[in-house]
């Protein structure tokens, strides 16, 4: 039998009982759209959080410190490292050989002083952070009222909202485009000649004998002006977390411009290494060679660190998710199965005389078992494209409920299901699929009615 | 209760010649019944042979026997078997469907079957709004549509009144006559049997009665269209 008739018939014969049918097919399109919902939600999910972490910046991002530093974090490595002190240093250097390695795009330091914000006469203190151009597609910048910095060594500045509350607690936004002026301390070495003479080792002179070895620098009170192109909400994340809040964000060639003082000036001028930074931020250009990286780094001799780990787990767990919501939308349609097999048993029953006939005027066994395959097959189909209807309908139906509720929350309302191209050509097909696995009984009985038996009169 | 072996029809053996209306005579449970399932393929001897133009149906595959029912065999039965839910035409395209007749075709076919059942009209109307004798015509086009040799009807005349069961039975021999097809009637109407078959055979349990009409061309020659059932057919049948 041609494939066109085949068609025909099979959908003329499931016309003949609409209702039955028609609920089968109902409950094909209802364990479909289950399936459908649960895989969504898990792609929807892991969407979800992905974006949420490439938004956060750490995704494609190595941290990098020098192991002379932060010793007391107890690390694994570090306790393997017997002489942390011959550790190289986080310098220039350094710094140049990271930006030249493969897929980096660019490396940053991390620059977090105190300073003060003059507007108005008055005075407010705070952190003031160095952020590269990058930082723009951070998700903190999403709500950025105003603008992100022009250039990366530009004589602007944004401020976090609380803070520009505080220099105008009327009207915070009436700041963008206003002038203030940044008091901050400037690291000046002590004299050209005292650092030329190298690193002076340690605890050799125990005296101030030989003026060229020493090592110093001066803490000078500077003031900058600067322009207020933007507010933001939201504080970025960025860097190490714990070392990088602030509230006054500059472009990070420009607080290298102004050489300003930092924390870690002091150590190390103690040890006398010249500037040095304490953490520099690698962004990678692809998350997938963020490992590659760290490696090359590592290789380097400094600690490292990235999200790569947590990203890693963070699949695992997803693919396991993704497991457990499949198998739960499977369920109804396992149900579907049944109800499949048990119409095309009732269908074979009701149809004995018309499969002998069939067969008595020249159809084969092989044409009534793909006849009864074509219906389960098309049962399958109209199953399948319905529950995608339906699971789509209950997946928006999700995407409202949890954007009411994260609103009512005061959260940004985002959608947790996604219901991706490939789910819809997969659902219909594995729809039809298991329709034809729970025709396979149906079909062959059909296909072993005797017609000498059906056919004798009653 | 387990199954016993009840020879059905048992050690006939008949010929009958291309072209020739035979009338298969005897009362119920004669075995007129098999021996007719037996020539459409649809049962199997368990042992002897059925021989259609030179073919032993017993030893086919029953995939060759769907292409045998299909394309050299029509049936007619007592209950007609129309598709319910299928209109005249749908009914009479159907075995054309099973032997992959072009579509184009089907059409042309299926009204040149219709004719020459004199069935003209009505042709979208299903099973149920027509008579009888209408249904038993309808039919008759369906087992004609694939162009058969051979025609089995099986008491075509059963559930019809006996002035329709005449019109049908001139219908058939017609047909045997114009198309030069054979046909071979199970009935237990013995007085329309002699009107019009050619050849009467009475069976009773399983064998045959009385002498047939002698024939002497036992051997299916050349051409010459010829089904016989050779000794010893056995068809098991389970109590129902």
């Amino acid at each position: 039998m041609m494939g066109y008739d085949l068609f025909e018939l099979a959908v003329r014969n499931l016309r003949q009982s609409k209702l039955r049918n028609g609920l089968t097919t109902v409950g094909i399109s209802v364990g479909v759209a289950s399936l459908v919902a649960m895989l969504s939600l898990g792609v929807g999910l892991q969407q979800l959080a992905t974006r949420r972490l490439a938004g956060s910046g750490m995704f494609d991002t190595v941290f990098v410190t020098s192991k002379q530093d932060f010793r007391g974090l107890d690390r694994e490595e570090d306790r393997k490292d017997q002489h942390p002190e011959n550790a190289p240093l986080l310098d220039e250097s350094a710094r140049d050989k990271m930006a030249h390695l493969q897929y980096v795009t660019e490396v940053v330091p991390e620059i977090r002083v105190m300073g003060e914000i003059i507007y108005g006469g008055q005075t407010h203190f705070g952190f003031v952070t160095g952020l590269p151009m990058s930082a723009r597609e951070n998700d903190a910048f999403d709500s950025l009222q105003g603008k992100f910095f022009s250039r990366s060594d530009a004589d602007e500045v944004i401020l976090l909202n609380d803070f520009a509350k505080e220099l105008n607690p009327q009207n915070p936004k009436a700041l963008i485009g206003k002038e203030v002026t940044l008091r901050y301390g400037e690291h000046q070495p002590l004299a050209a000649d005292s650092q030329t003479s190298g690193t002076p080792e340690l605890g050799a002179q125990g005296s101030n004998s030989n003026a060229g070895d020493d090592y110093g620098f001066s803490v000078v009170r500077k003031m900058q002006p600067l322009k207020v192109v933007g507010i933001l909400d939201e504080e970025p994340y960025g860097g190490m977390r714990t070392v990088s809040r602030g509230r006054i964000f500059l472009p990070v060639d420009l607080t290298e411009n102004l050489n300003m003082a930092q924390f870690g000036d002091m150590r190390s001028s103690l040890r006398g290494q010249g500037k040095t930074y304490m953490t520099l931020t690698v962004r990678v250009k692809d998350p997938a060679k963020v490992a590659q990286v760290q490696d090359a780094i590592k290789q380097m001799g400094f600690r490292t660190f990235s999200v790569l780990d947590a990203t890693k787990s963070l699949r695992r767990f997803f693919t396991v998710l993704d497991l457990f919501l499949g198998i739960f939308g499977s369920l109804a349609l396992a149900v579907a199965t049944l109800a499949i097999i048990n119409t095309l048993v009732m269908a074979v029953l009701e149809r004995r005389r018309e499969i002998g006939v069939m067969k008595a005027i020249g159809a084969s066994d092989g044409d009534v078992k793909r006849l009864f395959f074509a219906e389960a097959g098309a049962m399958g189909f109209f199953g399948g494209v319905l529950g995608i209807a339906l699971g789509f309908a209950i997946g928006k139906a999700i995407n409202i409920g949890t954007g009411i509720y994260l609103r009512n929350h005061q959260l940004p309302a985002e959608p947790v299901w996604i219901l991706p191209p490939w789910l819809i050509g997969a659902a219909i097909a594995f729809s039809i699929v298991v329709s034809l696995l729970a025709g396979l009984y149906p079909a062959s009985r059909a296909a072993r009615l005797d017609p000498v038996q059906t056919l004798k009169y009653e | 209760m387990g199954s016993s072996l009840i020879r059905a029809v048992d050690g006939i053996s008949l010929t009958v010649d291309h072209g020739e209306f035979v009338a298969l005579l005897g009362q119920s449970g004669s075995g007129k019944s098999t021996l007719l399932n037996l020539l459409a393929g649809l049962d199997r001897p368990t042992s002897g042979s059925v021989v259609v133009q030179g073919r032993d149906l017993a030893k086919m595959s029953s995939k060759e026997l769907a292409a045998y029912r299909r394309n050299d065999v029509g049936m007619v039965f007592q209950a007609f078997h129309l598709i319910p839910s299928m209109t005249t035409t749908d009914n009479v395209e159907l075995p054309m469907r099973f032997a992959e007749v072009d579509r184009v075709e089907r059409a042309q076919r299926v009204r040149e079957s219709l004719e020459r059942v004199g069935l003209g009209q009505r042709l979208e109307h299903r099973p149920s709004e027509l008579s009888g004798g209408e249904q038993q015509r309808v039919s008759i086009a369906r087992a004609l549509v694939n162009r058969p040799s051979l025609l089995l009807a099986d008491e075509p005349t059963g559930n019809l009144d006996s002035h329709t069961g005449e019109e049908i039975l001139k219908l058939i021999r017609d047909l045997s006559h114009s198309l030069g097809m054979t046909v071979v009637m199970v009935t237990h109407e013995r007085a329309l049997a002699e009107r019009f078959a050619r050849r009467l055979i009475f069976l009773g349990d399983g064998k045959i009665l009385s002498p047939a009409p002698a024939t002497s061309n036992l051997a299916p020659g050349e051409g010459s269209r010829s089904s016989s059932a050779n000794p010893k057919p056995e068809v098991e049948e389970a109590p129902a």
